[in-house]
């Protein structure tokens, strides 16, 4: 019994063996588990679709009435996302609205993406609008069509935290080397 | 604070700039030609142009046409679109159709000559409960040439 005592003593005052050592490349993809929890919200994804339709409701229902995407990513001519959508939420109507409403370009589709896939197409430039880290982090931070997603009026849901703790959490995630899941 | 606008080539100075258009058009205007369907952007009978971009006026503020040029169904005068309309006998109660016309002539001044799918696409905004759809196209298709 003593002796097992001791050992245990022994092991807890030992100094770390390099296998106990911290795992950087796994708290950096733990780091982007907070940030993916953002951007896999439905008031994210709805906007990135793989496809030509947003998305509306948490369940990711077709939008209707059934607009089209367009060629910049604003619908098309006699049905843009301004045809309905204003600069703010139309509360009455339930209709949400932020700044330059538009869907994400289709080559930065979240929806139906694991967040490995996601942090995949966040750090390449072909596939996140040729941004860098830094001018994503102020994306998150500052766009108000991002910042909408904290306030989408009616009774959606948001994301968790804030826009800026969300900021934090990438910001942390790059901190950290940004390495994907 | 009030908006100054300018609606069917006349101006106008309105004084509540968060009243949908709708509203200023129909009760401060008397400009009813314009209608009140389902007050939520849905259904495409409030239909008008500001600076000829299609907007559902039941949800639009009046703030954002200021300085700009707002037109209504009375501000297309002799329009192809009408005429074909009329030529085709398209409307059936015709409450959705000041919408319809005003979609339609959005979609012709972007694109003169569309295709099926351009209609259907333009057009899927705006409801007919008589379903006046295959006239609607035809009289589109007709208006284009």
């Amino acid at each position: 019994m003593k002796r097992a005592l001791w050992f245990a003593a022994l092991t807890a005052c030992s100094a770390p063996t390099p296998q106990h050592a911290p795992d950087r490349a796994a708290e950096s993809r733990a780091l982007f588990g907070r940030v993916a929890a953002v951007l896999t919200s439905p008031r994210c994804v709805n906007c990135h679709p793989a496809d030509d339709s947003p998305r509306q409701g948490d369940m990711h229902m077709l939008h209707d009435p059934p607009v089209v995407r367009g060629p910049d990513d604003r619908g098309i001519p006699a049905l843009r996302c301004t045809t309905c959508h204003q600069e703010a939420n139309a509360e009455l109507a339930r209709i949400p609205g932020a700044p330059d409403w538009h869907l994400a370009p289709i080559e930065m589709a979240w929806l139906g993406k694991t967040p490995s896939e996601i942090c995949t197409q966040l750090v390449d430039p072909a596939r996140n609008g040729n941004r860098t880290l830094a001018a994503i982090e102020d994306h998150l931070a500052h766009d108000p069509l991002v910042a909408w997603g904290w306030a989408p009026g009616a009774d959606r849901a948001t994301p968790p935290g804030t826009q800026a703790d969300a900021a934090a959490a990438f910001q942390a995630w790059v901190d950290s080397g940004a390495v994907c899941p | 604070m009030s908006v100054k606008l300018t609606i069917n080539g006349v101006e106008h100075e309105l004084d509540d700039p968060d009243m949908p258009i709708l509203w200023a058009l129909r009760d401060v205007l008397g400009l009813t030609g314009t209608k009140f369907g389902c007050g939520e952007a849905l259904c495409g009978a409030c239909t008008v142009h500001i600076d000829g971009q299609p907007v559902r006026s039941c949800v639009t503020p009046v703030k954002r046409a200021a300085g700009k040029t707002v037109t209504t169904i009375e501000g297309l005068h002799d329009h192809p679109l009408q005429r074909a309309w009329i030529e085709l006998g398209v409307p059936q109660c015709g409450y959705c159709q000041a919408g319809q016309i005003m979609t339609a002539a959005a979609l012709l001044a972007s694109t003169p000559d569309p295709t099926d799918d351009e209609i259907d696409h333009a057009m899927a905004g705006n409801l007919c409960r008589c379903g006046t759809y295959v006239r609607i196209r035809a009289a589109i298709h007709k208006a284009a040439k």
